[in-house]
């Protein structure tokens, strides 16, 4: 069977979607990266091939996310992709009438805003903690509570407790203190989630004009707290795609079955499921050739220099032929 | 007395040409770097904006290096911009060095005091010799925008990667070079002879892309992350809105040799911004219209953050953009800024114009 693969690599989780010919979803996987990006490629690798039969045939591979470049170089990949843009493939796909994506992750948060099927604005915020998922599972932590109830506990609020919600850390030190002086924790709950997306529509949203259909992805759109709040806040229905939280990946993989079919001749760059045993090794030193002490990543597979960046002049990145 | 001043993008070329041949010595300082940027950020004020940061680093590392004289442009208007000289002489000598700042305001009328400056600064040369000077600065200044936008058109459709900027490298170390108005024009002959011999791919459907707003921001690659040679690489041919010469006629010439453009460039904004309102506010939005008007894909607005001109141009972008129909991204930068999160914002504004245009082919995308 023909089958197209999509990675997304961000700094929270990596995820992997896997898609046929005609765009259905085949097996996914979301996996922790916990600060190793090519262990975590590499496990999801072996995991999809145990998993899978073995008349699958890897004809195009696409990656994205902030890690796109490194899992790239490790797996070949035949697209290499934004995040923005792979997301929005992705909610197109599912829903082809989108014209608003809210995004909210584990390391940032994304608006999308789509008019006939094509992305016409954007923002993103990678900067502020208290709009991402992240935040939702440090407080959900703080608060003894599993993040996978988090939602439903929240939902069950009929007088939601206010919380400041326009830094992290006020919004963290404002919970506590609600907690100790004795809120119920729904309350609380729900009012971290309007805290939330007070947040986002404030810093991320920023007055763009936010038009049904919305599609809500990411991490946190597990969270129904979250939904519901938007939900209210908005005053519109809020969808949430069958794979929300491999939405950038399931993109990645559209991205790539598009380039191949455009593309009848080209081969796949995919250097197939063995790359997950080959052994890689990422090494990083600092230039000092002149004061922007510039931080060069070195890939090497098998012993063999494959890749570098992270130089601001070109000396180092322009030796090495990938 | 050795001459230092403050990097904005190829400025130092013409700047180290005009006080070297009035014989001053003169120290350019680093290339903005990484650590400019830290040592800058250290001493001033964390609210200053941007650009008074980074040319804070460059004196400090002028000083270091030896100098004792600093030349800075003053400003007028309301933003910070007429500051920035005062304020950093006060942090400069807080921390002990010991030098001279001349500040350079805009003649306004006061072309007299300017000369009086540079004969003080160049240990009483004559008007005849500052001219002369002055001369060979100015068309170094002329063929640094000319290369620049040269290179800007090239970099899209270039067959070989790289190979651009390695012309372009070079270019700058000719222009530098040249220590009189013959070997510039050789200068010159040689730099076209190579940027035309850049083997290009026939692209059909380039992209254009302006690029306008805050004029440090604009001109100073360590800022904004070289962002017309990562648009270079995505294939997206790229126009500045202003060029070092503008800068200098708007800031250093008399005013009867200003061009008029900028007032009917004005003109543009007026609907949006009626009012002068401090750096290229106006400018920016006027400029964003004209591009619109000349075809252009997209534009890119960048400047550093709390800029005040650039924030009340920003705060009309979303009318202006619908109204004229060309998507505008505004990238904010600051000392936090990282390139990772610029470039997919690049990448996915690249995209955005990519579609749109395609689909603008076919004839069914209204952009509202
Ligand atoms: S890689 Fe280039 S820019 Fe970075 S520190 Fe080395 S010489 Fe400087
Ligand atoms: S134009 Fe903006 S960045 Fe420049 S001095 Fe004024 S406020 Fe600062």
């Amino acid at each position: 069977m023909e089958c197209y693969l999509g990675i997304d690599v961000g700094s929270v989780s990596t995820n992997f979607a896997l898609i046929d010919k005609h765009g259905k979803m085949l097996k996914k996987l979301y996996l922790r990266t916990a600060g190793r990006p090519i262990e975590t490629i590499k496990s999801g690798l072996k995991m999809l091939k145990e998993d899978l039969k073995d008349d699958i045939e890897i004809k195009g591979v696409g990656t994205t996310g902030s890690g796109r470049k490194l899992a790239s170089v490790i797996v070949g990949a035949d697209v290499v992709k934004n995040e923005i843009t792979a997301h929005a493939v992705a909610s197109i796909s599912e829903i082809p009438t989108v014209q608003t994506i809210l995004e909210i992750g584990g390391q940032d948060s994304k608006i999308i805003i789509l008019r006939d099927g094509i992305v016409v604005d954007f923002a993103m915020n990678t900067v502020c903690a208290a709009g991402t998922g992240s935040f939702l599972d440090r407080q959900a932590q703080r608060l003894g509570i599993p993040i996978e109830l988090f939602g439903e506990i929240a939902i069950r609020s009929k007088n939601p407790t206010r919380i400041a919600g326009r830094c992290a850390v006020f919004a963290e030190s404002d919970m506590i203190h609600k907690q100790q002086l004795g809120y119920k924790v729904e309350d609380i709950l729900k009012g971290l989630c309007q805290a939330l997306v007070r947040n986002y529509l404030a810093n991320v949203a920023k007055g763009k004009e936010i038009n049904p259909p919305v599609v809500f992805q990411g991490g946190v759109a597990a969270n129904s707290g979250i939904k519901r709040a938007f939900e209210e806040e908005l005053g519109m229905e809020i969808i949430v795609p069958e794979h929300f939280d491999v939405m950038g990946a399931l993109g990645a993989a559209l991205l790539a079955k598009k380039a191949m079919s455009q593309n009848k001749q080209k081969q796949t760059n995919f250097y197939g499921f063995e790359a997950a045993f080959k052994e890689h090794r990422a090494e990083s030193f600092e230039c000092n050739g002149c004061p922007n002490l510039c931080e060069i990543v070195q890939i090497y597979v098998d012993n063999k220099l494959i890749a570098r960046w992270g130089d601001r002049c070109g000396r180092w990145s322009e030796n090495v032929a990938v | 007395m050795k001459v230092t001043f403050p990097h904005m993008g190829n400025l130092y070329i013409p700047l180290r040409t005009f006080f070297e041949n009035l014989g001053a010595e003169v120290v350019v300082p680093p290339l903005s770097s990484k650590r400019t940027l830290e040592i800058g950020c250290k001493y001033s004020p964390e609210f200053a904006c941007l650009p008074l940061k980074v040319t804070l680093g460059n004196f400090i590392e002028a000083l270091e290096m030896g100098a004792d004289t600093i030349v800075m442009a003053g400003g007028v208007g309301p933003c910070r911009f007429g500051y920035y000289a005062e304020v950093q002489r006060e942090i400069l000598k807080d921390l002990g060095y010991d030098f001279d700042m001349i500040v350079l305001e805009p003649p306004q009328g006061h072309f007299w005091d300017l000369i009086k400056k540079f004969k003080y600064i160049t240990n009483k040369k004559s008007f005849k010799e500052i001219y002369l000077a002055g001369k060979l600065a100015w068309k170094k200044i002329i063929l640094l925008d000319r290369l620049e936008k040269m290179v800007n058109r090239i970099r899209a459709v270039e067959l070989e990667k790289g190979k651009t900027d390695k012309a372009y490298k070079k270019a700058l170390n000719l222009i530098s070079n040249a220590r009189d108005e013959q070997e510039l024009a050789f200068a010159r002959q040689q730099i076209e002879k190579e940027i035309s011999s850049i083997k290009k791919a026939k692209e059909r459907n380039l992209l254009k892309v302006g690029l306008v707003g805050e004029i440090y921001t604009l001109l100073e690659p360590f800022v904004n992350f070289n962002i017309e040679k990562q648009l270079g690489e995505l294939g997206v041919l790229v126009e500045r809105s202003i060029y070092i010469s503008q800068w200098v006629r708007e800031n250093l010439l008399p005013s009867f040799m200003k061009s008029k453009e900028p007032e009917v460039l004005a003109k543009l904004a007026e609907p949006y911004i009626p009012c002068f309102v401090g750096g290229h506010g106006r400018e920016s939005v006027a400029q964003i219209v004209s591009y619109a008007k000349q075809g252009f894909d997209g534009v890119i607005h960048l400047l550093p953050l709390t800029c005040m001109p650039e924030i009340v141009a920003k705060s009309v972008l979303p009318m202006v953009s619908k109204i004229h129909s060309i998507p505008v991204m505004t990238l904010v930068l600051d000392e936090h800024s990282a390139e990772t999160g610029l470039r997919t914002r690049l990448e996915a504004f690249i995209d955005l114009i990519r579609e749109r245009k395609e689909e603008e082919e076919f004839g069914v995308l209204s952009w509202d």
